[in-house]
């Protein structure tokens, strides 16, 4: 076997390699997206009850709640940033990093002190190698999190929101995480979670077209308040999770799906390149053995 | 036939239980409560304690641990951060669960283990 058509042979082997990896990797991931939906689905109507409870607290009592008032000038705001554990997703982490910048410097441009808390080991590494503050980081559950979890990292966000601005807490408290569109379209987004926005929930109550009943609180509207809330935080970062881990899944089958593609395609171009590559040895091969035959011939008529 | 609520019982990752019921008692900050069609507009924050959900085919019994009953327009919503319906509890493990909390005297673990018990042998 001629020199080039041996590096052609061993470079399609080892693209083949490749194509079955990512092909593993594609179809792990298509499962893993039904999964992730599925839990999406399952945490919803917990969820909806919260909102539902939440803006029926909010809207129908006078109470003032430090989780629910917006201070006249924020000065500080906390910023969670969920990415991914593990690369090979395509852009999923990087994009939810750059929306996480752009929301950064419009608060800073606010007059707000930024404060970064990190899910998933990419945005760590990105911070990290930026040499950024990070207030604190959690690892190792963002493909399949649970609610512990979400209570795991709503703990520390809630206890900063109630403390007191001056001791170091924070006014304002946004997620940056990628919500899950389709199975093609997965876009960055970013929200506040604290102080509520009741404008949204307003609009519901409007589309429905009634008005929330007067509740009678047990044991009073501060006190289910006070345990509302922290409750409310937590599914909704328990959703944002959720919602991630699903999109982090739609992005890696994606990106895999092209590098399958790709890796195809490759092995095509190369066994086109391999194939010219032994025609050409044939042919060179031929004309050596009917130049040497005739030189032969040459030779013999010669010498008669 | 009596007059129904409905009950949607949800835990954070699932819906537990729904469907039609006569009464509703669960435990309360403030206390136990009981819920029947026609009561007024309500949102009470739940303890760690059994549920019982009167229905016309018999007793439904629910172990809570955390969440808040909200009730309005004769639709009530359980929503706990964990919930199990009696059958759906693994007795042996919830006795271990107890002996464990006990020798570790942690009272959280040990009252959800004996709430677990309880909702199981429906005393209440």
């Amino acid at each position: 076997m001629g020199a080039q058509l041996r590096v052609y042979k061993r470079r399609i082997r080892s693209v083949t390699a490749t194509k079955k990896i990512t092909k593993a990797m594609e179809m792990i991931a298509a499962s893993r997206i039904v999964k992730a939906q599925r839990q999406v689905a399952a945490s919803t109507p917990y969820a909806s009850e919260l909102t539902r409870a939440v803006t029926a607290v909010a809207t129908g009592s006078n109470t003032k709640h430090a989780l629910t008032t917006e201070v006249e000038s924020p000065v500080r705001a906390a910023v969670l940033l969920v990415t991914s554990d593990r690369g090979l997703a395509g852009g999923y982490s990087s994009n939810a990093i750059k929306a996480a910048d752009r929301l950064t410097e419009r608060l800073r441009s606010e007059g707000k002190d930024v404060v970064t808390y990190i899910i998933g080991r990419k945005g760590v590494a990105y911070y990290g190698f930026r040499e950024r503050p990070v207030v604190e980081s959690w690892t190792g559950f963002t493909d399949s999190p649970t609610y512990a979890d979400a209570k795991k990292v709503a703990g520390p966000l809630i206890e900063a929101v109630q403390l007191d601005t001056a001791e170091g807490g924070v006014d304002e408290l946004h997620i940056v995480f990628t919500e899950f569109v389709s199975m093609m379209t997965q876009s960055p987004v970013e929200k506040r979670l604290l102080p509520l926005t009741l404008d949204k929930a307003e609009e519901d109550e409007e589309a429905k077209g009634k008005i929330l009943p007067l509740f009678d609180f047990e044991p009073s509207a501060e006190d289910v308040l006070d345990a509302l809330l922290p409750r409310y935080v937590e599914s909704r970062i328990y959703n944002a999770l959720l919602q991630s881990a699903a999109s982090e899944h739609a992005a890696r089958r994606r990106a895999m799906k092209s590098a399958t593609d790709n890796a195809g395609e490759l092995i095509k171009s190369l066994s086109r390149l391999a194939n010219a590559a032994r025609q050409a040895e044939i042919t060179q091969e031929i004309s050596e053995i009917v130049g040497g035959s005739s030189a032969l011939a040459d030779a013999n008529a010669g010498s008669d | 036939m009596a007059a129904e609520l409905h009950v949607e019982l949800v835990a954070a990752d699932r819906s537990v239980w729904s469907g039609e019921a006569t009464l509703v008692i669960a435990r309360t900050t403030s206390g136990d409560i009981g819920v029947m069609p026609g009561h007024q507009p309500l949102l009470g924050v739940l303890e760690s304690g059994p549920v019982t959900i009167k229905t016309a085919d018999g007793n439904v019994v629910a172990a809570v641990h955390g969440g808040f009953i909200s009730f309005a327009d004769d639709k009530l919503s359980l929503v706990a951060e964990v919930a199990e319906l009696a059958d759906e509890i693994d007795v042996q493990r919830a006795e271990r669960a107890l002996e464990r909390a006990k020798s570790e005297a942690d009272a959280a673990a040990e009252r959800r283990a004996d709430v677990r018990l309880r909702a199981v042998t429906g005393v209440h």
